[in-house]
């Protein structure tokens, strides 16, 4: 069994920790514990394989095992890495670690919320450390489902439609995809469901290609907030507690970047280099179209949610032009937005939880309540709309000048139309700060509240870290990543 | 004629056994309180044994060809019998506890010994149309299996819905037996004989020269309907909501699990090997009748509020996913029929043994508000519900997932355009299927309600029943021995 597996059996040891366990103080044992080694564990994984690169093994996956599973279909459980899911393996710890925390207080039945939140995390994992096709969806609709109860039995407003109309939309891109991969793996003629090895055989005609490319690069995209398929991800992120919303906008939704990229691209790049254009249109206008809804939102969240569906939309736009150095450009920005939107989702939720509004009408001179959290949420839009020195710049920067590179008129005045979205990000960021942080305290209420307690201080501490170190130090993320860009380009170009 | 020969109906010769002991059984304890705890406990011990027995049957042929117990035909009997085993135990409750629902002359209690009667007599029935080789035996078998059908769910004949529920039951069963007899006369004038593989002989002669193919058409449509009626395909479906509402709750789950698994095997089995040569011909056909299933019957399902009118239409709709697997090829296609089946018989069960304990707990009533908020007052039941309802929507890491995945592959190996838009259909329909199904999960977490179904107690039999499912719905995807044994068994076919 590859050390990869315990990505999948700690949370799995965790389900069953989490269903023995007696009162809360066992629950939250639990969490913290499994959360712990599974951050140890990606950190050790990461420092592994610099490592192993810096030694010279330039072996495109890592690590890899399969075991044969259903062997008359050629399902098989194989596991593998490549920098790219090395650090989508650290951001999902990042994430589930202080989102652990961001629920502390989470109140009724935690033990069910966490037991979701596990399954869910448990979904992610697998699907990052699988190279198999059969295996990468199972697990990819196991992160999707509890979506659904976290949701519908903890979320707030109008909860219940949101819960639905996420599930919904997002089970229907997952239908999609099993569509997608029953006729990569019978039209390639594989003899097996790995990824690498189809990719390899590169054999599946270009006609059929073409067929097949939409459903899986939408099937993956409406979960990367592709427009216009992006319509759950408002409400669900509105309607979500904090720490589903951390994830969802954190993790989940860079699967669907992952997925667009790792099986869409890399095993129909002919049908990618031909139709990509009809998707560089479609997320030129996700990424302007998002912003500029952001500037008009009252509700935190949305204003957030929109945000995202403009961040995860310059990854797939960043992915669709296929250079080298935008590709490694997109995924930084998964892993930049990852975190930047963590924390900015654990925030909101840290004022909600005093106020009890996410109106920004309503909200105002926080700064002077709870310093705590009003710095904190400075950093965080700040970081968000790409200030040098935090993970925002060098992924946004990074993504246009690999995009620029492309010499044709299309791809440049593509470019430049999604670069007006850093100007966009900058207004609507700027007006919810200086709203809701600066200015007089006009509800006397909130003279009353208080700032941050110790477990909301580490997640805001890690996260905030995590984002000054990426800004800081983007090197050894952007080597490992563009490592592994390379071959899957080199299989499209 | 060699009476030796019958010492290869084993299974079918221990069921005979079975059916007079049970009979005995019942006579001779016909004062004792005890009863119904006995004779179920008897019955079920059989039945143990009986799925003990048939992994040991030898392949043979008796009777001329007439009967032929394959491997196949055994593993089918297995997974009947491990049905009608849950069924057994699940009705336990109801047959002891009928008189609190209504008033104690009419319970069902002291009728007890019958329904083990008629549900054994209703098995042998269905083993013998496993094993046929012969179309008329296979008749004998088909209509062994509906009559006591009709008897179990009049069983609760003080029951306006239940009378009424079978009478329609019975009127649908003879007529359908007439339309197949129909059929096979056209088939035997155009033949001349009614063995399975001189049928497939003769047919693949007559396409080859295009002779008597009309006659030849005509015989297969009318025996395709004949089975339809039985597998309650759309268009023969009509009777299927009422017989269901009305049959005593455990019959009902009989009912929509063996009784139309077994149909399924035969369906299958006799397309496949008789009417082999006119696959072209029944194509098309099968086509048509899965989309319209699944179809109709999701949309049909999306509007009912009586839960066994629902689990009737969702079944409906599951027969259609069951029924793709016959457009594959016959080994895999066959694997992945008897697959999809083992599993809807556990998370069908499931769902029915919970519907079952919750009418007896609430005064006789299936109305899908007496769940609402029932996770708050009788978690585990609820929980257990909704894996079970999740594995029937095709969620991972249920079961329920693994056999849709396998079906659609049987499918598409098919390769032709056609069969990927109904796979495509069948796709989309997973959707919409799961939107109701999320209904009752939406009812029994989120919904509120100030009168929530009380807390109660289930008894041993009931929970026992669930673990058998529960464990099935889990194990029976992750666990891939069991899929290589049915397709190590569905190569004897």
């Amino acid at each position: 069994m590859s050390i990869l597996s315990l990505f999948v059996v700690i949370p799995a040891l965790m389900l069953l920790g989490l269903w023995l366990a007696k009162n809360l103080s066992q629950v939250r044992g639990v969490m913290v514990a499994g959360a712990s080694c599974l951050l140890a564990l990606s950190v050790w994984l990461t420092i592994y394989f610099v490592q192993q690169r810096a030694a010279g093994n330039t072996d495109v996956m890592l690590l890899t095992a399969s075991t044969p599973w259903f062997k008359p279909l050629n399902i098989a459980y194989s596991v593998g890495v490549d920098g790219i899911s090395v650090v989508m393996l650290l951001l999902s710890s990042i994430i589930v670690f202080t989102g652990t925390f961001a629920s502390w207080q989470l109140k009724p039945m935690t033990k069910e919320y966490f037991l979701w939140f596990t399954l869910l995390s448990t979904g992610v994992y697998g699907f990052f450390i699988c190279t198999d096709m059969f295996t990468m969806f199972m697990f990819y609709e196991v992160a999707l489902i509890p979506m659904y109860l976290l949701i519908g039995v903890w979320g707030s407003g109008n909860k219940e439609y949101a819960a639905m109309k996420l599930t919904l939309m997002l089970m229907g891109g997952s239908a999609l995809l099993i569509l997608g991969i029953l006729g990569i793996y019978y039209f390639s003629g594989a003899t097996t469901m790995n990824v690498n090895e189809i990719a390899a055989m590169h054999n599946i005609p270009v006609e059929t290609q073409k067929i097949f490319f939409p459903f899986i690069f939408i099937g993956f995209g409406v979960l990367g907030a592709l427009f216009p398929f992006h319509t759950w991800s408002p409400d669900g992120h509105a309607s979500a507690p904090t720490a589903v919303s951390m994830l969802h906008a954190g993790v989940l939704m860079k699967l669907g970047g992952y997925g667009c990229f790792r099986v869409a691209m890399y095993l129909l790049p002919d049908a990618a280099n031909e139709l990509a254009w009809i998707f560089l249109i479609l997320t030129t206008i996700s990424v302007v179209y998002g912003a500029f809804s952001a500037c008009v939102q009252t509700d935190l969240k949305y204003i957030n949610a929109y945000s995202s569906v403009s961040h995860c939309g310059l990854v797939l736009f960043a992915l669709l032009m296929m250079t080298k150095t935008s590709c490694t450009g997109a995924i930084l920005q998964m892993l930049s937005h990852g975190l930047m939107t963590a924390l900015f989702f654990a925030l909101i939720g840290m004022i909600y939880g005093r106020t009890h509004t996410r109106d920004i009408r309503y909200l105002d001179g926080l700064m002077k309540i709870m310093p705590f959290l009003a710095v904190g949420y400075v950093v965080a839009g700040l970081a968000n709309l790409g200030l040098p020195g935090f993970s925002g710049f060098i992924a946004e920067m990074t993504i246009f000048v690999g995009s620029f590179e492309n010499a044709d008129t299309f791809h440049r005045v593509a470019t430049i139309i999604a670069c007006t979205s850093i100007v966009v990000t900058a207004v609507y960021i700027l007006r919810v700060v200086g709203k809701i942080l600066y200015g007089e305290v006009k509800n006397p209420h909130y003279l009353e509240l208080t700032d941050a307690t110790w477990d909301e201080r580490v997640a805001v501490i890690c996260l905030i870290a995590c984002v000054a170190g990426l800004g800081l130090f983007p090197l050894w993320a952007s080597n490992v990543i563009s490592d592994a860009v390379g071959p899957i380009l080199a299989n499209i170009i | 004629m060699g009476y030796s020969q019958f010492l290869n109906m084993i299974p079918e010769a221990f069921l005979v056994l079975a059916l007079i002991l049970v009979f005995f059984a019942d006579f001779s304890l016909m004062k004792s309180e005890r009863k119904n705890a006995v004779l179920s406990k008897l019955t079920g011990a059989l039945l143990i044994c009986l799925m003990l027995l048939t992994t040991t049957v030898s392949p043979a042929q008796a009777f001329g060809g007439m009967y032929i117990s394959s491997q196949a035909a055994n593993v089918m009997k297995m997974i009947l019998t491990l049905g009608t085993l849950i069924v057994v135990i699940m009705a336990q409750p109801w047959l002891e506890g009928g008189s609190q629902i209504v008033n104690s002359k009419s319970s069902s209690s002291k009728y007890s010994g019958e329904f083990y009667l008629l549900v054994l007599s209703t098995l042998l029935g269905m083993f013998i149309m496993m094993s046929s080789g012969h179309f008329l035996l296979f008749f004998l078998g088909l209509e062994t299996a509906s009559v006591p059908m009709a008897c179990l769910v009049a069983f609760d004949k003080w029951k306006r819905n239940s009378a009424e529920g079978a009478a329609k039951y019975i009127l649908t069963a003879t007529f359908s037996s007439g339309v197949m007899l129909y059929g096979l006369s056209f088939l035997y004038g155009g033949v001349g004989t009614l063995y399975f593989d001189d049928v497939a002989q003769r047919i693949a002669y007559f396409a080859q020269y295009k002779s008597q193919l009309p006659l030849l058409i005509m015989g297969l449509v009318f025996f395709f309907s004949g089975l339809g009626f039985k597998l309650s395909l759309v268009p023969f479906h009509f009777w299927t909501a009422d017989t269901y509402q009305g049959a005593p709750t455990p019959v009902t789950g009989y009912l929509s699990v063996v009784s139309k698994g077994a149909a399924a095997f035969a369906l299958m089995v006799i397309l496949v090997k008789a009417f082999g040569p006119l696959t072209q011909y029944w194509e098309y056909l099968l086509y048509i009748v899965i989309v319209l299933s699944i179809t109709i019957a999701n949309l049909f399902a999306i509007r009912q509020s009586e839960l066994k009118r629902f689990m009737a239409f969702s079944s409906i709709s599951q027969a259609g996913y069951i029924m793709l697997a016959v457009i594959g090829s016959a080994q895999v296609g066959m694997t992945a029929l008897m697959y999809y089946v083992l599993i809807y018989v556990v998370a069908n069960m499931a769902v029915f043994t919970v519907i079952s304990t919750v009418e007896q707990n609430n005064g006789g009533t299936t109305q899908m508000s007496s769940y609402d908020g029932l996770y708050q007052t009788n978690p585990k039941l609820a929980f257990l519900m909704t894996l079970a309802l999740f594995s029937l929507a095709g969620i991972p890491p249920f079961a329920g997932m693994f056999s849709k995945f396998f079906v659609f592959m049987a499918a598409a190996q098919q390769g032709s355009f056609w069969a990927y838009f109904v796979v495509f259909i069948a796709l989309v329909n997973t959707v919409v299927s799961l939107y109701y199904y999320l209904l009752i999960v939406k009812a029994m977490y989120i919904k509120q309600t100030d009168s929530p179904l009380p807390t109660f107690t289930t008894a041993g039999s009931t929970r026992l029943a669930l673990a058998v499912c529960t464990a099935g719905i889990v194990l029976f995807g992750i666990c891939s021995c069991i899929y290589d044994y049915l397709f190590a068994a569905s190569a004897t076919l």
